[in-house]
């Protein structure tokens, strides 16, 4: 009776079944390269669908008849264990194969073959077929700098290079300067990266060229308001994470309010209300430069964000934590900063990171008050009477740098959890 | 200082920070409202809005008033956001499970999908399929049609409409259905809680389902005909489509947008739920001696469950909010109706502001009630 199923191999013969298997498949795929690779169809005799599906067919019997378990070949294994464990799922390992096969020859000929790089001019495009980052390479500067005026570009890189380097003091402090670094990056680093910004990307002093915050754009601006964002959305959190799990009523109850009214709220209509209602609700002749604007709104908006993550952090910890503090003599503000805040911040790095990379996705959307990062230079660049019909270029470009950005933020979260994981 | 002024100090202090920021702003608003000859009120509400909106669920033109262009964009957010949690729920589930499968393949495809698409910017995404990936698409006069009688050009993609005779007869034997779906699902429960004896009950309410509004077809009380899409020529090269239902590209690419994004949250929601059942619930279950159909149902699903809902009701709520970047690409939703177009006409900041973001609010406010509400239903009662 086994011997009827001539699909299901057994392990006298299996040898005989193996070949004939490897065989259908390696025909399988080797009739759907030639289709996409080479368009060439041997099987155009056949009618239609049975045309279409052959390949499909063959190589799901081929599947069938290498699926046994514990053959004794190692590879054989390897695939029935991992891609070839029933029928269904050698169905669908076969479409996969299948689509990636058909998908590579046109977008590899799009992006890579008969793409091109050459020249400064549309006109260098005009006799390709495929991709034109002739068009990215002319708009580069744009896409990093905005409008900022070409000459200047170096005051940018500086201020960034600076930053950086700032930044990297926690690395090199020893000794007794440890104990300051809270302080340092909470406070004093704040301020330094305000001054580094505004004298050196603003100017207007020390003999630099004053530039206006509309000129700022592309990727550096979207560096600079993620980068303010970040570090003074985190205190405000906390300090609303701590006022909702507060005892006192009215500071719990504030807390509350504020942080499920930002929640409820889009970005977008926070950015509206920024541009156009803040102005009506300060005095007359006060102006608030527009970015300034913008970055306070998205640090209101995402502070109500951080504060949901840490409450999360400080829910967790067990009560024994503040009953152990407490009982040591300490104080609301001693318990917070030595014993919980510590304890829950560790816990809570991947969704604070979560919401960084939420905020740098959202920077985009600061087109509606009219400041353009890399996706807004990108609409200005496709609409540029000279430059038309390239927007796929510019999309997948900008694409690709973000994806890059948070990738390797996400990818550094999961370090720094690695790092501080304490077993408890 | 004593106890009880070390808790009370602290509030008034706070209570009065919060009045003054809120007074200054208050004071200031007045102030600038007068200079500039303005008068704080909703009345415009009632004024002719004289502004047309491209794409509207109600009957709407510029003869009608503020207060019903703000209902057209709120119509138009609520449809963007259903079709888009629809969708998304589809893919986001059948990408959570297909990141468990024990296919290396397919494991490493939804892997790879959920990491590239939930780390590139919502609106980065929307400009793409609107202003690349749509553009594509052929114009009317040289669509190839799909599945025999829809079209999907660069201006949009037009669908048969259907014209009903009796349609509150078909929604009322549908009701019906699920009234009698509801009691037979208690009875069943009773049935199986007093003498452990289980009715099929999906069978017997996808029947019903079935049943009850085909009836009302077959009695020829309810009547249905289909339009067809015909293409028409309104000027020399310009052609579009008439009759039937059309839908917008802005519609298209925002509700692709929209769940291709939230999609990748969703499916690590659900499979975080999947996961976080333990393997030994399962083993248990399987040692009492419940079918495979009752371990998923009776024992997998109800945990995983607990686990999935909350974030991906979060999910919905993000998807919602987010729906608002529609005023990118001009679909008009409430952001760019209100919020936009109304606001530059009648330059009421803060009335037409305030009343778009507690439009929000009430929507979020309120759906997070509800979720609260079922999290503490389904919640498990520890003894």
């Amino acid at each position: 009776m086994k011997n009827i199923n001539i699909l299901k191999p057994n392990r006298d013969n299996f040898r005989s079944y193996l070949y004939l298997g490897t065989v259908l498949i390696s025909l399988g795929i080797f009739d759907v390269f030639l289709r996409s690779f080479f368009s060439l169809n041997f099987l155009s005799f056949l009618p239609g669908l049975l045309n279409f599906l052959f390949p499909f067919i063959i190589g799901l019997i081929g599947l069938q008849m290498i699926r046994l378990e514990y053959s004794g070949v190692k590879i054989v294994d390897f695939i029935n264990k991992n891609i070839n464990n029933n029928t269904f799922n050698a169905g669908l390992t076969l479409v996969i194969i299948f689509l990636t096969l058909i998908a590579i020859p046109p977008s590899f000929n799009w992006m890579i073959f008969d793409a091109n790089i050459s020249g400064n001019t549309k006109e260098a495009c005009a006799a390709t077929e495929g991709a034109c980052w002739t068009y990215i390479k002319v708009w580069l500067r744009r896409f990093m700098y905005g409008m900022y005026p070409n000459e200047f570009h170096w005051r940018i890189n500086t201020a960034f290079i600076i930053l950086i380097s700032f930044a990297f003091v926690g690395f090199f402090a020893k000794g007794k300067f440890k104990n300051y670094l809270t302080f340092y990056y909470a406070i004093a680093y704040p301020i330094i990266a305000f001054l580094i910004i505004y004298f050196l990307i603003s100017g207007g002093s020390f003999g630099l060229e004053w530039v206006e915050t509309n000129a700022w754009g592309g990727l550096s601006l979207t560096f600079i308001v993620s980068f303010f964002g970040l570090i003074f959305c985190f205190p405000l959190g906390m300090i609303f994470a701590l006022g909702r799990r507060s005892e006192l009523p009215v500071i719990r109850y504030i807390s509350i309010g504020y942080i499920e009214f930002w929640r409820g709220v889009p970005l977008i209509t926070v950015l509206f209300m920024s541009s156009v209602m803040f102005p009506m609700f300060l005095p007359a002749d006060t102006f608030v430069d527009k970015l300034v604007r913008v970055v306070a709104a998205i640090v209101l908006f995402e502070a109500a964000y951080v504060a949901e993550v840490i409450r999360g952090g400080l829910q967790a910890l067990p009560r024994g934590q503040y009953d152990a503090a407490k009982s040591l003599g300490m104080g609301y503000w001693k318990m917070q900063i030595f014993v919980i805040l510590p304890q829950a911040l560790k816990l809570v790095i991947p969704g604070i990171a979560n919401t960084f990379l939420a905020l740098v996705k959202d920077t985009p959307l600061i087109f509606v008050v009219g400041l353009s990062e890399v996706v807004g230079m990108l609409q200005m660049a496709k609409t540029n009477p000279k430059w038309l019909g390239y927007a796929m270029e510019g999309y997948i470009f900008a694409s690709i740098l973000f994806w890059a950005i948070c990738y390797a933020m996400s990818r550094y979260s999961q370090y720094l959890e690695l790092k501080y994981k304490t077993d408890r | 200082m004593t106890n009880k002024s070390k808790r009370i100090l602290p509030q008034i202090l706070t209570l009065v920070l919060v009045v003054l920021i809120f007074g200054f702003f208050t004071i200031n608003a007045q102030m600038n409202m007068s200079n500039r000859g303005i008068d704080f009120g909703y009345g415009f509400l009632g004024q002719e809005s004289s502004f047309d909106v491209q794409f509207s669920l109600i009957d709407y033109d510029g003869s009608h008033s503020y207060a019903r262009a703000y209902l057209v964009g709120l119509l138009n957010t609520i449809l963007v956001s259903v079709l888009g949690i629809i969708f998304c729920t589809i893919l986001g589930v059948i990408v959570g499970i297909a990141r468990l499968s024990t296919n290396y393949l397919i494991r490493t495809t939804a892997a790879w999908y959920v990491e590239f698409f939930r780390n590139v910017p919502l609106l980065l995404q929307i400009f793409f399929w609107y202003y690349a990936a749509l553009r594509a698409l052929p114009l009317p006069e040289n669509t190839e049609p799909l599945f025999g009688a829809t079209y999907l050009t660069v201006k949009g993609y037009y669908m048969p409409g259907f014209i009903w005779e009796n349609f509150d007869i078909l929604i009322y034997s549908i009701l019906a259905a699920i009234i009698s779906i509801i009691v037979i699902r208690s009875y069943a429960k009773k049935l199986q809680e007093e003498k452990g004896q289980q009715l099929p009950v999906f069978l017997i309410s996808l029947g019903l389902l079935i049943v009850l509004p085909a009836l009302t077809f077959i009695t020829g009380i309810v009547q249905l005909e289909v339009e067809l899409p015909v293409l028409k020529q309104l000027s020399k090269t310009s052609f579009i489509y008439d009759g039937g239902v059309s839908v917008p590209p802005e519609l298209i690419a925002l509700v692709l947008a929209l769940s291709l994004y939230t999609a990748t949250f969703v499916a690590e929601c659900v499979r975080a739920g999947i996961q976080g059942v333990s393997k030994g619930q399962k083993e248990a279950a399987a040692s009492v001696g419940l079918t495979p159909n009752q371990i998923l149902k009776l024992v997998i699903m109800p945990q995983a469950l607990r686990i999935i809902i909350p974030p991906t009701t979060n999910q919905y709520l993000n998807l919602t909010k987010n729906s608002s970047l529609a005023a990118a690409i001009a679909y008009p939703d409430l952001v760019l109706v209100f919020a936009g177009t109304a606001l530059m006409q009648t330059g009421r900041a803060i009335e037409i502001v305030s009343i778009t973001m507690l439009t929000y609010l009430t929507l979020s406010l309120a759906i997070s009630l509800l979720m609260n509400w079922y999290n503490k239903k389904i919640a498990i009662k520890e003894k």
